[in-house]
């Protein structure tokens, strides 16, 4: 699941952009992950120019 | 009867445009801005080429910050190279020429709201005839023959429509930008880093803004950017170079540096700016061309109201006329990128070496160009075709 680190977002819209499956959504000031529509690409983690997003799958498979 | 003839998504310099084009040809437009200002916040350096504003603007001392004259571009190394612009350039104050070129769209007679934000289109065999939007907490719609998306790097609302407005990461610069004070540079120069060490996969840019300002800016490649932080990389080169510098503004961004997408139209339905990826995939110069596309789009959407056919087909002019314009000219920008995105810190050096032999007054951007493209031979004809805008 990707997760959104509180009070960090600067609302610029480039991990919408490159969202394969358009589930960002985003308004002036609040963005949120449409979760069932995610696929867990994670490439709006790398985008994100002040890393504001992350995934808690990620941890999952590095601790097996 | 529907509430208007146009609606234009999307309140900045390609939206202004495209409606603006369209009232003038006597189109009733709306243009919808979700924020709460035009123009801001601004996602931008700033920077422009004079000949392309003044094609549609006469150029304001109001929201032009400094005119530039002189280019410095440094390799890795720091080998610098100097040389003069062919064209000025200005560094402009976004927020307040956003302003202008949405007034100006006002006096075309645009009716312009703020605080809209679209979250949907209104749909009807398969044509896009209005969009559902939300004002201040209230949901609400508008009704319309066809609708221009000029909605930014975001690009949803095609993604309503069905059009893939989704972007690759090897397309996307990661950006991050300080407007910053207490800094001597000079105000005439725009000054670029190439490499790896501040910038893998795009540059970093300082350009000056008047009074000891200037915005200090850097985009790194979307497929570097899952090592690197934009913000990181930006706050350690000011670390190094501007200690002393205050941060006035702070913004993060992303610059689409892809192809123009294959599908612009659909039924009822235009994207144009940055929401159809009109975005130099070199310089990432967006605004100029944004323009470019905006005013062919609100054109062409004056021209469909007028013979009453909004189909994709009514639409065909205006994928031909951007694709003469700029369209071809940023596909051979875009295989030099593609060419630029393999050559290493090394050669960068190299070709630096070689041209700051070069007396500057020798030294153009094609020279330039031309220089890279002896270290990757395969870009050459994509430099003269860039360059002879073919
Ligand atoms: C860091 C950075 C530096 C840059 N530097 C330069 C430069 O120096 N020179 C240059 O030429 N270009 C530069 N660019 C590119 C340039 O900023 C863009 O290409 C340009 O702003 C595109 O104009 P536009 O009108 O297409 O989109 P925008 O200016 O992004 O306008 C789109 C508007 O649509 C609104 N919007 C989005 N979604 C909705 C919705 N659902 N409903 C209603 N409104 C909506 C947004 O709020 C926004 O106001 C830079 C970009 C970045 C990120
Ligand atoms: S890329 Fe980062 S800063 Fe920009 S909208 Fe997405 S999460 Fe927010
Ligand atoms: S992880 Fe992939 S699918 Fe999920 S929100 Fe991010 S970009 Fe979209």
């Amino acid at each position: 699941m990707i997760l959104v680190k509180d009070n960090r977002c600067d609302f610029c819209g480039t991990c919408v952009a490159v969202c394969p499956v358009d589930a960002i959504e985003l308004r002036e000031a609040d963005i949120s992950i449409i979760h069932d529509t995610c696929i867990d690409c994670d490439i709006c983690i790398w985008v994100c120019p002040i890393d504001v997003l992350s995934s808690d799958v990620k941890e999952e498979v590095e601790h097996d | 009867m529907t509430d208007y003839d146009v609606i234009v998504v999307g309140g900045g310099p390609a939206g202004s445009m495209a409606a603006e084009a369209a009232a003038k040809q006597g189109a009733r437009t709306i243009m919808l801005e979700k924020d709460r200002d035009i123009g801001y916040p601004v996602r931008c350096g700033e920077g422009v080429g004079a000949f392309g504003l003044k094609k549609f603007i006469e150029p304001d001392p109001a929201w032009i910050a400094t005119t530039i004259s002189k280019v410095r571009m440094r390799s890795p190394d720091n080998t610098l190279i100097d040389f003069g612009m062919d064209d000025a350039g200005f560094i402009l104050h976004r927020r307040l020429f956003d302003y202008a070129l949405a007034n100006q769209a006002s006096q075309a007679g645009v009716e312009i709201q703020t605080r809209a934000y679209v979250d949907g289109l209104i749909i009807e065999d398969d044509c896009v005839r209005g969009v559902k939007y939300q004002y201040m907490g209230e949901h609400k719609q508008l009704t319309a023959k066809l609708v221009i998306a000029a909605d930014g790097v975001e690009s949803r609302v095609g993604r309503m429509a069905g059009l893939r407005t989704a972007t690759k990461l090897k397309d996307m610069d990661s950006g991050y930008q300080a407007t910053v004070g207490n800094i001597d540079v000079d105000q005439e120069m725009i000054d670029f880093y190439v490499g790896s060490n501040w910038a893998p996969g795009g540059y970093l840019w300082i350009f000056p803004k008047g009074n000891g300002m200037a915005n200090i800016g850097l985009g790194i490649n979307g497929i570097y950017a899952k090592e690197h932080s934009a913000h990181d990389m930006l706050h350690g080169f000011l670390d190094k170079y501007f200690p002393k510098a205050s941060v006035l503004t702070s913004v993060c961004g992303g610059i689409p540096i892809a192809k123009t997408l294959k599908k612009i139209t659909s039924n009822g339905l235009m994207l144009t700016g940055d929401a159809a990826r009109m975005v130099n995939p070199v310089t990432g110069g967006g605004i100029i061309t944004g323009m470019v596309g905006g005013q062919i789009a609100g054109d062409v959407a004056g021209l469909a109201i007028q013979s009453g056919d909004y189909s994709e087909k009514a639409f065909d002019g205006y994928p031909k006329r951007w694709h003469k314009a700029e369209g071809k000219t940023h596909e051979a920008f875009y295989r030099i990128g593609e060419g630029i995105a393999q050559i290493t810190d090394d050669q960068l050096n190299k070709i630096a070496h070689r041209l700051v032999k070069t007396p500057s007054e020798n030294l153009s951007l094609l020279k330039i160009f031309t220089a890279v493209a002896r270290e990757k031979p395969k870009i050459l004809l994509d430099v003269t075709r860039a360059f002879a805008g073919i």
